[in-house]
């Protein structure tokens, strides 16, 4: 990655962080918090990672991604939008009567979705069982699946995991948001899930800890999960919830919660700040 | 009918599997541990590179058919009817039914005549459990012609399909030329006075209660209701018409099943008296099979019993 190429992720994950923050202002709910810790990495999948094509979204060949945090789709429909899936004028259409843009991801109502999503613990199922398609089909096509450190407490996301080690998935990359907060507080306090890269370890996957906010990192370990063969990848991803919006920053309260008019235009100009200052304006 | 061919509709399942999975190469099995009793062991058999097991994780294993789906392939999941529809409920309905995709659920040793293992085994709730979960379709054969048949018409269907199969040997009722089709019953003979709409091992009973019936000059209609959604309502409506009393049967809850959606139907557009014959509401316990299904009163003396008293006779 180019230093012109990473800056030109830091600006896109910039804008799908304001996307965000303009689709839950316009859904009046919606989870704010865990869609702005996995900005870079929905940046870096959908503008870097991924073998995909917005004209086609059900391009049998492509690299498919599976939400299985679903709630926070603010962010993957930000990602979706700036890449060309849909027009980002769409995205403060959230969670309204009348709009594709379901609360939490739908498949069959918004271009780009690969699997619907929203009930914790199913999303990785289903994404091990495309891993599994795909390699049995002899597709080269990858599969990423992005789960919350909460949603780890799901018993099925062991489940899944075990089979993905089982069969070999060395297609599929598990990513784990680490941003340590769930609805009633610190994981560790609700249920710790810690320590996360040993069981994941221990139950056959390649693991990595990175920065989740770092494009270098997420780009390196990335690499290193493509060039693993006969093992299925994790990345534990340390992030922090709400980030680059001052008042959301390690707020568990920012989970599932939307700004108000107020606060919207606080978090839009702290974004618009850091965005000027990447463009050198 | 004493000396009746009796086949388990979980044979003819593997079977059928078996038969389609050499014409159609996008087919997969999927179970969960069980494969010896659920006989998806056949298709494994002939075809081992499509057939995952999933380990004893029903819940994942639903999921991952419906992931699989996706990529072009057309899984059939298997397992007890308990754990396929009860365990992994939300797993059907959250990621197969609300993406609508096309996951064909394949749920042996449904009912009370699971028989020995007892109540944790026997279900009776899954045809309610199914079909509250919009564009599903819920079938249970009769036999095994029908129970074939049926395997390669959800194949055919591209769309959910829940299919419940059993575990006892039933009799065999069907000519091998008979036609199937989703959401249609089948009138397996023709009647005046009362029509009784079965399904599963239900229908061989019924047949029998009708023959036993004629002799006290009950005219008895018998229809193999095998589509219990989409139900079809046409056939329902006919028969509760032409005999004015309906008597529902089937190896399932009296709450959720075949007899709730029969009487669904014809409260709405043709007020018509019916009893429900079905397990009423409660556990089964250990026991042969066919000792239970005459304890549980699923039986064509249950049925001939119902229907003379229904009759006035």
């Amino acid at each position: 990655m180019t230093p012109s190429e990473k800056k030109q992720l830091q600006i896109m994950a910039c804008k799908i962080r304001m996307g965000i923050i303009d689709a839950t202002h316009g859904a009046k709910a919606g989870h704010p918090g865990g869609s702005l810790s996995a900005a870079e990495m929905f940046t870096y999948l959908y503008f870097k990672e991924m073998n995909i094509d917005p004209a086609n979204p059900k391009w049998e060949d492509r690299d498919r991604f599976v939400l299985s945090k679903g709630h926070t789709a603010p962010g993957l429909y930000s990602a979706l939008a700036h890449r060309g899936f849909f027009p980002v004028e769409d995205l403060p259409t959230l969670r309204h009567i009348d709009s594709y843009l379901q609360g939490h991801p739908n498949m069959n109502s918004v271009p780009g979705v690969d699997m619907s999503t929203g009930s914790l613990g199913q999303g990785i199922s289903c994404a091990a069982g495309m891993a599994l398609g795909l390699k049995h089909q002899g597709k080269d096509a990858r599969v990423y699946t992005l789960l919350g450190d909460g949603e780890i407490q799901e018993g099925q996301v062991w489940e899944a995991m075990m089979l993905a080690s089982h069969y070999k998935l060395d297609n599929f990359v598990v990513i784990i948001d680490n941003n340590g907060l769930q609805i009633d507080g610190a994981i560790e306090k609700v249920m710790s899930p810690y320590p996360i890269g040993d069981k994941l370890a221990a139950f056959g996957f390649y693991v990595e800890h990175i920065d989740g906010h770092s494009f270098d990192q997420i780009e390196s370990a990335l690499n290193n999960a493509k060039a693993m063969k006969g093992q299925p990848s994790a990345i534990i991803m340390k992030t922090t919830k709400g980030k680059n919006v001052s008042f959301m920053e390690n707020n568990a309260g920012w989970h599932g919660k939307a700004p108000n008019d107020a606060e919207h235009e606080q978090a839009i100009g702290e974004l618009k700040a850091i965005l000027n200052e990447l463009e050198g304006k | 009918m004493a000396d009746v061919k009796k086949i388990a509709t979980r044979d003819s399942y593997g079977n059928a599997l078996k038969e389609l999975g050499a014409q159609h190469d996008n087919l997969v099995v999927l179970d969960a541990d069980l494969a010896g009793a659920t006989k998806t062991g056949i298709f494994l058999k002939a075809y081992p590179d499509r057939h995952f097991d999933c380990g004893i994780a029903e819940a994942n294993m639903i999921c991952v058919a419906a992931g699989m789906s996706t990529t072009g392939l057309v899984p059939f999941a298997s397992s007890f009817a308990m754990f396929a529809a009860g365990r992994a409920y939300e797993q059907v309905r959250n990621s197969i039914g609300y993406p609508h995709l096309n996951v064909k659920i394949g749920a042996t040793h449904g009912g009370i005549s699971v028989g020995e293992d007892g109540a944790s085994h026997q279900c009776c709730e899954d045809f309610g459990l199914m079909r509250t979960i919009p564009g599903m379709i819920v079938m249970s054969p009769a036999d095994d012609v029908e129970a074939k048949a049926m395997v390669k018409a959800a194949y055919e269907h591209v769309g959910p399909v829940y299919m419940r199969f059993g575990r006892a040997a039933v009799p065999v009722i069907h000519d091998e030329d008979y036609q199937f089709q989703i959401g249609k019953g089948e009138v397996v003979k023709d009647g005046s006075d009362v029509a009784i709409i079965a399904n599963g091992l239900m229908v061989y009973e019924a047949i029998v209660a009708a023959e036993e019936l004629q002799k006290d000059g009950i005219n008895a209609m018998v229809i193999n209701m095998a589509t219990i959604k989409p139900l079809d309502e046409e056939l329902v409506l006919e028969a509760a018409k032409k005999c004015g009393k309906v008597i529902t049967c089937e190896e399932h809850s009296i709450i959720g099943g075949l007899g709730e959606a029969v009487c669904g139907v014809l409260s709405e557009k043709l007020p018509t008296p019916v009893k429900r014959i079905g397990v009423n509401d409660e556990f089964g316990h250990s026991g042969p099979a066919a000792a239970l299904l005459k304890q549980f009163g699923l039986s064509a003396e249950h049925i001939v019993e119902v229907a003379k008293e229904f009759c006035g006779k």
